[in-house]
């Protein structure tokens, strides 16, 4: 199970206790298939005395049977997991690696090199303490290494181990690793952001400087990878930061006790010490460090503890907190780096959902300032991002968040992003800084609220989203209830989606995109009257059901009703007042919903109207008797 | 400057992933299947919420043919940390008499425990299970998610996982999916066993060697732990000093001769060993890839 020590035989105790010291480095290991990368952790493990007998009886099965190393073990077979895997002969997603030696405990992430899983490099770096840049001695750096390098470097990973593999192939040749190493090193000042590059020549098939010094390569004096990996410093510099502690989870046990318990993600805290709660800025001082095993007299960054405080303060999941003398910015606008990971590309202007820290928030992500080609680290215009792209965007939240520049912070500076409706992860990002619009541009507190706008009007402001295909009698039933309600001395507004295209929209086509941001800025209209207390009327195809969600997201679910008129294509397409469908069919018109861009069906509509069974003066009636049901209006 | 030890760190480390699941799912359950990888995770549940319970009950699906001392010690454990204990037997395999003995450990593993589970998440609604699974165990082990999304039939999609980026786990889901949560994923076999010794956690007595009533069968030295084994012709019962690596139904799970009696000499005795933990385990022998087919279906 572990590498061999005389004492595990002849004192165990003694053993047992040295191994309590142990720290813990985790490294991500980068290159393609051909550079030997997997070939290398399995050597590692080989080595480190990790594999036992029954896997090397499986291994030795499996190298005559798939390997590609002839009569010798094939040390890849070890790592490749997964068995579509085994079969391609390639590493699809990131796997993690355990041993240990005498000195620390290693968890290694296994990525795969390939352009098309960048994400999943990202994901493995994002981590770890170091990262190991495999090269092919007889190819030099690659496109491949500049890529590797990019992600790692942006992902704030400081220590590098440049292995220049395959030396066997060179000869062992000192004059092909110097230029390897010179050239790298040229390459990682331009990029900035490295602190620290090993480079070690080697040849994991053979074994060379992996675990043991090469007899072949004399000319090299410097650590064996895995001596490297030992003495490595470990980015203690966390705790020397100040004091930032998500709170995941309010602990009340009972009456008596309110712990916040959080991971601390910098700097230290004793009982005693001065902090601050973010966002709402209230100040308290630390009672006692509370953990199953008694009250600690101090706690640092990486572990998990409970607080509680002096004061009795309102805190909840999602805030942050500080040391006092040196809190966190708070705000609501960044420009950040973002990488996508999502098959469907990163629309700007749709609405997703952001976690960082403990908090989670909705998000509105730019058009990209521009997209940085990966390979060549060249900056390009960009309308959206797609898989595995990088772009540099502005970003947009609902309410503020406490954060820290990533540059600055790991665990507070980076964030990832969910789709709403399939709850995927599609992105991450690492915020640059905070937008100064965000903080000079403060909300107004206004004299006359909301509800004092509604009252004097005598009845409650509510959204009345008709959603349905083009002709499907979204804007007549809302006409005929717009009439109705102006009758019974109601204060209304209705929005037509024709009528908003012809000025506030006009600038917009009818792309995704388009579409998108033409919701958005109805939404944005919508919410308007409903804080100016109106009941309105939004007649709206608004195909999409993110951009519904988004509408919801702003008014509040009891203040967005959707009413989906439900007549099918064939029924809308017959009756076509405007023509429509006939130019859609000819081809005349792009992007028709229902034609040759999709229509989502509501999920949660208030109100269903089946035109083939309801006339629109029948419909009309139904919701009026609804927003009676609702209370928004009096009967 | 505090260096804190690996151990510190993966402890840390596991608490974090419990709390994020408590503070974001509706209502999570922690299987516990006695064993020792469920003692250190019921130690961690135990520190991540004190001086509250574990908001959560723990779950045992119970094959109805584990070693009797396991289920001892599963009621003790669970009557001493007054915590919620739900018990979960597959009745209809039961009715049909289900059985390693007479239907072959696959059909029992998957009647009594796969589809056992499935039930009990099914009829509990559990929108979040805790599993005691390490990524060091095997190789689809290791390429599998601290949060592992299920479909709303329990399938596992290894092409279609979320990307696990810094500690910002993502534990949304639809109505009727569910997570699997692993906060256990990076520990190893020796991190479980440094960490009972120096936390003094209870195991069942089952892993220290003691002498036991065992035949000799196919290689491995099975427990007649009660009168439902039937004896082959030629094999004879003999009392010998044997422990357990793993626990499990006891048909299906092979002891080792061995004198360790004590944890240092159990952890001596795993360095010094020459073959890996799940050996002893009948269901991963079929096939090299097995164990990700089996984890498809809804296998933990």
């Amino acid at each position: 199970m572990a590498h061999k020590s005389e004492l595990i035989a002849s004192d165990i105790e003694g053993y047992l206790k040295a191994q309590e010291e142990k720290s813990l480095l985790r490294f991500i290991t980068c290159g393609s298939v051909d550079d030997g990368k997997s070939t290398l952790i399995g050597r590692l493990l080989y080595e480190s005395k990790l594999i036992f007998e029954d896997q090397l009886s499986v291994l030795e099965a499996d190298s005559k049977k798939v390997g590609t190393q002839g009569d010798k073990l094939d040390f890849a077979l070890l790592v490749d997991g997964l068995a579509s895997e085994r079969e391609q002969g390639i590493t699809i997603d990131v796997a993690y690696r355990f041993f240990s030696t005498e000195k620390r405990k290693f968890i290694v992430a296994d990525t795969p090199g390939h352009e098309q899983y960048t994400r999943n490099m990202a994901t493995g770096a994002s981590t770890a303490d170091l990262a190991i840049l495999l090269i092919d001695a007889r190819k030099g750096i690659l496109t491949q290494t500049k890529r590797h390098s990019f992600i790692v470097s942006r992902l704030g990973i400081e220590n590098i181990v440049l292995a220049v593999n395959k030396m066997d192939l060179v000869d062992y040749s000192q004059q092909v690793f110097a230029d390897i190493e010179i050239a790298y090193r040229a390459f990682a000042r331009a990029l900035g952001g490295i602190e620290h590059i090993a480079a070690i020549p080697m040849s994991a098939l053979e074994g060379d400087n992996v675990v043991e010094n090469s007899a072949n390569m004399d000319w090299y004096t410097g650590p064996t990878l895995l001596d490297h990996l030992e003495a490595v410093g470990i980015r203690d510099a966390a705790q020397s930061k100040a004091f930032r502690m998500p709170v995941q989870w309010v602990n009340r046990p009972n009456l008596d006790f309110r712990g916040f318990a959080g991971f601390i993600a910098s700097g230290a805290i004793r009982p005693g010490d001065r902090i601050k709660v973010l966002p709402s800025a209230k100040e308290s001082t630390v009672k006692a460090i509370v953990t199953m095993d008694g009250d600690l007299e101090e706690a640092v960054a990486g572990q998990s503890v409970t607080l509680t405080l002096k004061d009795e303060i309102d805190i909840s999941r999602g805030d942050m907190i500080c040391t006092a003398g040196d809190p966190a910015e708070v705000a609501n606008q960044f420009e950040t780096t973002i990488l996508w990971m999502a098959d469907e590309p990163m629309f700007p202007g749709r609405p997703y959902l952001l976690k960082i820290g403990t908090s989670m928030v909705n998000a509105t992500i730019t058009r990209p300032k521009y997209r940085v080609d990966v390979n060549t680290l060249a900056q390009e215009a960009a309308h959206e991002l797609a898989l595995n792209e990088v772009g540099i965007c502005n970003i947009s939240l609902d309410r503020a968040i406490p954060f820290d520049a990533y540059d600055d912070n790991r665990e507070t500076g980076g964030f990832i992003l969910i789709d709403k409706i399939s709850n995927s992860t599609v992105g991450m990002g690492m915020i640059h800084f905070a937008l100064r619009r965000s903080s000079n541009v403060h909300w107004q507190a206004l004299d006359v609220d909301r509800s004092t706008r509604a009252s004097i009007k005598g009845q409650k402001p509510v959204v009345l989203w008709f959603t349905g295909l083009s002709g499907s009698g979204k804007s007549t039933i809302a006409n005929i209830v717009d009439r109705k309600l102006i009758a019974r001395g109601a204060h209304t507004m209705l929005l037509d989606g024709d009528n908003v295209r012809h000025g506030l929209n006009k600038d917009l086509g009818f792309t995704d995109a388009d579409r998108v941001e033409n919701i958005r800025r109805v939404a944005e209209v919508a919410k308007l009257m409903t804080d100016a207390g109106l009941i309105t009327l939004v007649s709206f195809i608004s195909p999409f059901r993110a951009e519904r969600r988004l509408a919801r997201d702003l008014m509040g679910e009891d203040e967005f009703k959707v009413i989906h008129v439900d007549t099918p294509l064939e029924v809308a397409e017959q009756r076509d007042a405007k023509g429509l469908y006939k130019k859609a069919r000819a081809g005349q018109i792009k992007n028709f919903t229902g034609i040759d861009s999709p229509y989502e069906r509501p999920e949660n509509a208030a109100i269903t109207i089946d035109t083939t069974k309801t006339s629109p003066e029948q419909a009309a009636d139904e919701i009026v008797r609804q927003l009676e049901a609702w209370g928004k209006i009096t009967s | 400057m505090t260096t804190l030890t690996h151990l510190q760190r993966l402890e840390a480390e596991s608490i974090h992933i419990m709390r994020e699941v408590v503070a974001e799912a509706d209502n999570p359950v922690m299987l516990y299947s006695i064993g020792k990888d469920s003692a250190v995770m019921l130690h961690l549940a135990l520190k991540a919420f004190y001086p509250a319970k574990p908001p959560f009950p723990l779950m045992h699906i119970d094959t109805t043919w584990k070693f009797r001392e396991m289920i001892k010690f599963r009621d003790e454990v669970a009557a001493r940390n007054g915590l919620d204990l739900i018990v979960h037997i597959n009745e209809e395999g039961v009715r049909q008499g289900i059985g390693p003995f007479s239907h072959g450990s696959a059909l029992h593993t998957d009647i009594m425990k796969t589809q056992a589970l499935k039930q009990a998440l099914d009829k509990y609604k559990f929108d979040a299970a805790f599993g005691g699974a390490r990524r060091d165990e095997e190789k689809s082990r290791a390429k599998e998610r601290i949060f592992s999304f299920r479909t709303a039939d329990h399938r596992w999609d290894p092409k279609n996982q979320r990307p696990e980026l810094w500690r910002l786990y993502n534990a949304r889901k639809a109505k009727g999916e569910s997570i699997r949560v692993f906060p256990l994923s990076n520990w190893t076999e020796l991190d479980i066993w440094q960490y009972i010794h120096l936390e003094k956690i209870d195991i069942v007595p089952l892993y220290f060697a003691a002498k036991r009533p065992v035949v000799e069968r196919d290689g491995t030295l099975i427990m007649v732990d009660d009168e439902r084994m039937p004896l082959r012709p030629g094999e004879t019962v003999e009392e010998k000093m044997v422990r357990f690596r793993t626990l499990g139904c006891y048909p299906l799970t092979g002891g080792v001769a061995s004198e360790a009696a004590t944890l240092p000499e159990i952890i001596q005795e795993m360095l010094l060993t020459t073959t890996s933990e799940r050996q002893g385990r009948v269901i991963d022998h079929d096939q090299a890839a097995s164990m990700e087919k089996k984890k498809q279906e809804g296998y933990f």
